[in-house]
């Protein structure tokens, strides 16, 4: 598992640097698009992480949420700028409350293997 | 091996997350970035504005300058000497001074009872329209508010508590209007039955008039270049 997990920090990191270096550039006017569509793919990350430590881990329901939840919090975003009602603040509590709650889990597991290991 | 069956979704997945956060860092600090842009080129389109204010401010002083010794020059042309100042005289260039009224206006004294608007007991830039509009009506042959020359162009504007008048000069209240013409003539049309000045002091403004025999109206210091309007020689023109 730790073997995936520094595979996908070695892909963070790459795409970063790729991302810094990239010529073409988005409009501010999308930026609060990408920024509630990296909160929810940060979620699922986190979730992706959980799973894989709870030996539950399955590439589709990772893929399909990472993409999906992204895609998802942004037209959440868009509708609520059209509505001017700002819905994407509930994609913001939902995936910080997610998040925060897998962190917490993935916290015990860790916490959890020491003190078994210990 | 099912267990690293996954490996190349965490990486794919690290890539494009990595992207994102890259690019929404950048947008973020381009934001700032383009914000400070466009701050600095305002502030240089206004330094670009003065000095090219400055630059016509400048031919303007040459201009009249040359004008000045064209005219000492020619001052043995008597008539034409006096036709432009004149002229000058009723463009508001020259300073003027002979017989006219003073007209001292104030916002009202009276409290205003509660429930009132006291915006009828302010003096306003109408007021000042009004009292301006009748002493030209009267025959004013110039006219000053707080020492500052009305000209043609001139105009009379509220801005919150003050008045500003001929662009940018602001004025506060009291105001003071002077105004050079027949003394008598002046004062009966202010004081006309339910006339300007008898409306004022119905809203209980402060409104004084007083005889001057020696009015002085200063010259009109702004701008007096046209920047649009050219004479139209030939048909209509003189």
């Amino acid at each position: 598992m730790w073997v995936s997990i520094w595979l996908a920090v070695v892909g963070l990191v790459v795409g970063i640097g790729i991302g810094f270096n990239l010529p073409v550039f988005l409009p501010a006017a999308y930026a609060k698009y990408l920024g509630i569509a990296i909160l929810a793919a940060l979620d699922s990350v986190f979730g992706g992480i959980r799973a894989a430590m709870e030996e539950k881990f399955d590439n589709l329901v990772f893929l399909s949420g990472f993409v999906g939840n992204a895609m998802m919090a942004a037209l959440l975003v868009f509708i609520g700028d059209r509505l001017g009602v700002e819905i994407y603040i509930a994609a913001v509590v939902a995936f910080g409350v997610r998040l925060f709650h897998n962190l917490g889990v993935i916290r015990r597991y860790l916490v959890g293997r020491k003190s078994e290991t210990a | 091996m099912a267990k690293y069956k996954f490996h190349w979704v965490l990486i794919v997945i690290g890539l494009v997350l990595g992207l994102m956060l890259s690019t929404q860092f950048r947008v973020q600090k381009e934001q700032i970035y383009a914000y400070n842009i466009e701050r600095v080129r305002q502030l240089a389109q206004d330094v670009e504005t003065a000095r090219e204010e400055r630059e016509a401010l400048r031919a303007r002083i040459q201009e009249l300058r040359d004008e000045l010794d064209k005219v000492a020059e020619e001052s043995r042309h008597g008539n034409l000497r006096r036709e432009l100042d004149n002229i000058r005289m009723q463009a508001g260039l020259l300073s003027v001074t002979g017989p006219g009224v003073e007209v001292v206006l104030n916002d009202s004294s009276t409290p205003t009872q509660p429930g009132q608007n006291p915006n009828l007991y302010v003096l306003h830039d109408e007021d000042l329209l009004r009292v301006i509009n009748e002493l030209r009506a009267a025959g004013a042959e110039a006219l000053a508010i707080n020492g500052e020359r009305l000209v043609a162009t001139s105009e009379i504007r509220c801005i919150g508590p003050a008045v500003v008048v001929n662009k940018d000069k602001r004025l506060a209240p009291p105001y003071t209007i002077t105004a050079i013409g027949d003394p008598d003539t002046l004062i009966a049309s202010l004081e006309m039955r339910d006339g300007v000045m008898a409306t004022l002091k119905f809203w209980g403004i402060q409104v004084a008039v007083r005889r001057v025999p020696e009015a002085v109206v200063p010259a009109y210091t702004g701008k007096t270049m046209l920047d649009y309007g050219r004479p139209l020689f030939g048909e209509g023109g003189s």
